[in-house]
């Protein structure tokens, strides 16, 4: 068997990946592994990595375009001002170029995230110690907001007042912390 | 390098401890993928960019820093050797991506290299954690200590809504990838792997083997991760790989007991006729020396095998790859070179072995 990727030597290697029950065969010589770098079964380059084999099998393409077309604005003119990635660009490599590309293409992203993330669009796992130090405080505040009302409800108004005031130094608290994360 | 100095090596290293279900699970890992939040994602950024963010890495993760997680040595892939780079690659310390394309890619690894940082590659860094056995509860604990380290030093890419922002959008949220990778001859030789794995796909799971034909991937050794980073907690991801690789892990010691039970003999003669193979062979290519090494640790799981310890079957099943080989070697060899090399390497490593256990 000849190499599909050179079409010249023998192929020596041998893989079968299989994903979302697709079997993929791939058959490469040496040399050409050795430049694709796929030799055993981590994450390969270029053509081979798992994630663009998965944009493949998901069909994230004609998605995006989708995506497009149920937005009314040309989203394919929207540039990411700080990396100055275009909608466009973005769909044909299927990667962002920044953190700010997030906020830049936000209209058009849920349908692409929920293709790819079964369903869900937003993140419910870890919040990170330092950054998200505003993040605990605000969620703690919800919660204690929640609590001073059921409170005020049950006219326990003596321990309403002692949250209330825990609640107006988590307040500050944030505010500090907010300070703080924009000079890092 | 000498193989004895190889073998004294790898007992510090992670991958020579027995975690939980050893026999099956060879080794649980967990990779967070992290971006900083002033820099452009390595799918566009220059190299000037590319040098920065390695600079601040060495400065913030440097040795000077290190004392909250112990120490890491940092090794940057332009300043190694191909065949070092190779070697990092088939030890799953790095990957084929970082070690061949990245821009000024580095990586972090601690001593027993159950930690390794990559820099640069599709994110600005990922971080690496590898255990012994199913684990991935424990990895994660690992990974996070390390994760809450680097984000003292250096601000992430984080966002309340998406989570950890990443270059790749099957990345973004967690940007955990946990996987496990497992040894399952029963399931294969019992033709019960055609079915376990579009069901395990059916749960949103990856299954991927290594260079084989279909699902009787060489060395019938697959790895089984996570597909999904968003909208599950990191704890959720974990807990339902486990519960999955544990039913596997059922279903594989129940399929070599029947085969025990029904072809003792048939299963008796390929593991001796492997054993043979390996410490008679002259030249032996990467797939059958694959093959053997699987039929021999099976022998050793159940009890045929008693002189060799199941951690060098381990052992060779890293020594064998074209880069160790060469490294062993002492500089590149031909196809051919490397099959006589391995079949060379193989029979001093089981004379080794049984030395030992003499
Ligand atoms: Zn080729
Ligand atoms: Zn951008």
């Amino acid at each position: 068997m000849v190499c599909q990727e050179c079409n010249q030597r023998p192929a020596t290697l041998h893989f079968t990946k299989i994903i979302n029950g697709e079997k993929k065969e791939i058959h490469i010589c040496d040399k050409c592994a050795n430049e694709k770098g796929d030799l055993f079964m981590q994450n390969g380059s270029n053509g081979f990595s798992i994630n663009n084999l998965l944009a493949g099998l998901l069909n994230i393409e004609p998605f995006l375009q989708q995506a497009k077309a149920s937005t009314l604005t040309h989203v394919d003119e929207l540039k990411c001002k700080n990396c100055h990635l275009t909608f466009k660009e973005f769909v044909h490599v299927g990667k962002f170029g920044c953190a700010t590309c997030y906020e830049t293409f936000k209209d058009s992203l849920d349908p692409i995230l929920k293709r790819v993330h079964g369903g869900n669009t937003a993140h419910v796992g870890k919040i990170p110690e330092r950054l998200g130090e505003s993040i605990h405080l605000r969620k703690q505040i919800k919660d204690l907001k929640s609590e001073l009302r059921a409170l005020i409800d049950q006219e326990e108004f003596e321990q309403a007042a002692l949250m209330r005031d825990q609640i107006r130094s988590l307040e500050k608290e944030d505010i500090a912390a907010k300070e703080r994360g924009n000079q890092p | 390098m000498t193989l004895d100095h190889f073998a004294q090596n790898a007992k510090s290293s992670w991958w020579n401890e027995a975690g939980p279900d050893a026999d099956i699970v060879r080794s649980s890992r967990i990779r967070l993928a992290r971006n900083f939040r002033d820099f452009r994602f390595p799918t566009i950024y220059n190299k000037e960019e590319a040098n920065k963010v390695m600079e601040l890495v060495k400065e913030k993760l440097g040795k000077q820093n290190t004392d909250a997680v112990g120490n890491l040595d940092i090794f940057e892939l332009e300043k190694l050797e191909s065949l070092e780079r190779q070697v990092l690659v088939e030890k799953h310390l790095i990957s084929p991506n970082l070690a061949e394309d990245s821009l000024y890619g580095a990586c972090l690894l601690s001593e027993n290299e159950d930690i390794s940082i990559m820099v640069n590659e599709e994110e600005h860094i990922r971080i690496q954690c590898m255990v012994s056995g199913l684990q991935l509860t424990e990895a994660l604990d690992l990974a996070n200590k390390y994760d809450d380290w680097v984000e003292q030093q250096i601000d992430y890419a984080y966002d309340e809504e998406r989570g950890y922002l990443t270059s790749c959008p099957t990345n973004v949220g967690t940007g955990l990838r946990a996987s496990v990778m497992m040894h399952l001859p029963g399931l294969v030789l019992t033709r019960q792997i055609n079915q376990i794995i579009p069901a395990i796909n059916q749960l949103g799971l990856v299954v991927r083997g290594i260079y084989g034909e279909g699902s009787s991937a060489v060395g019938n050794i697959f790895q089984i991760s996570n597909q999904i980073t968003l909208g599950k907690s990191e704890r959720d991801i974990v807990e339902d790989l486990t519960s999955v690789v544990q039913q596997i892990i059922a279903q594989e010691r129940s399929a070599r007991e029947a085969l025990v039970k029904t072809s003792h003999i048939q299963l008796e003669d390929r593991v001796y006729r492997s054993l043979g193979v390996l410490l008679n062979a002259r030249i032996i290519e990467s797939k059958e020396a694959a093959t053997c090494i699987s039929d021999v640790s099976l022998g050793i799981d159940l009890g045929y095998i008693k002189n060799i310890e199941k951690s060098v079957m381990n052992e060779l099943m890293i020594l064998t790859q074209p880069g160790f080989l060469q490294k062993y070697a002492g500089g590149p060899l031909q196809p051919y070179e490397r099959d006589v090399r391995r079949a060379s390497l193989i029979r001093e490593r089981l004379d080794l072995a049984q030395i030992e256990n003499s």
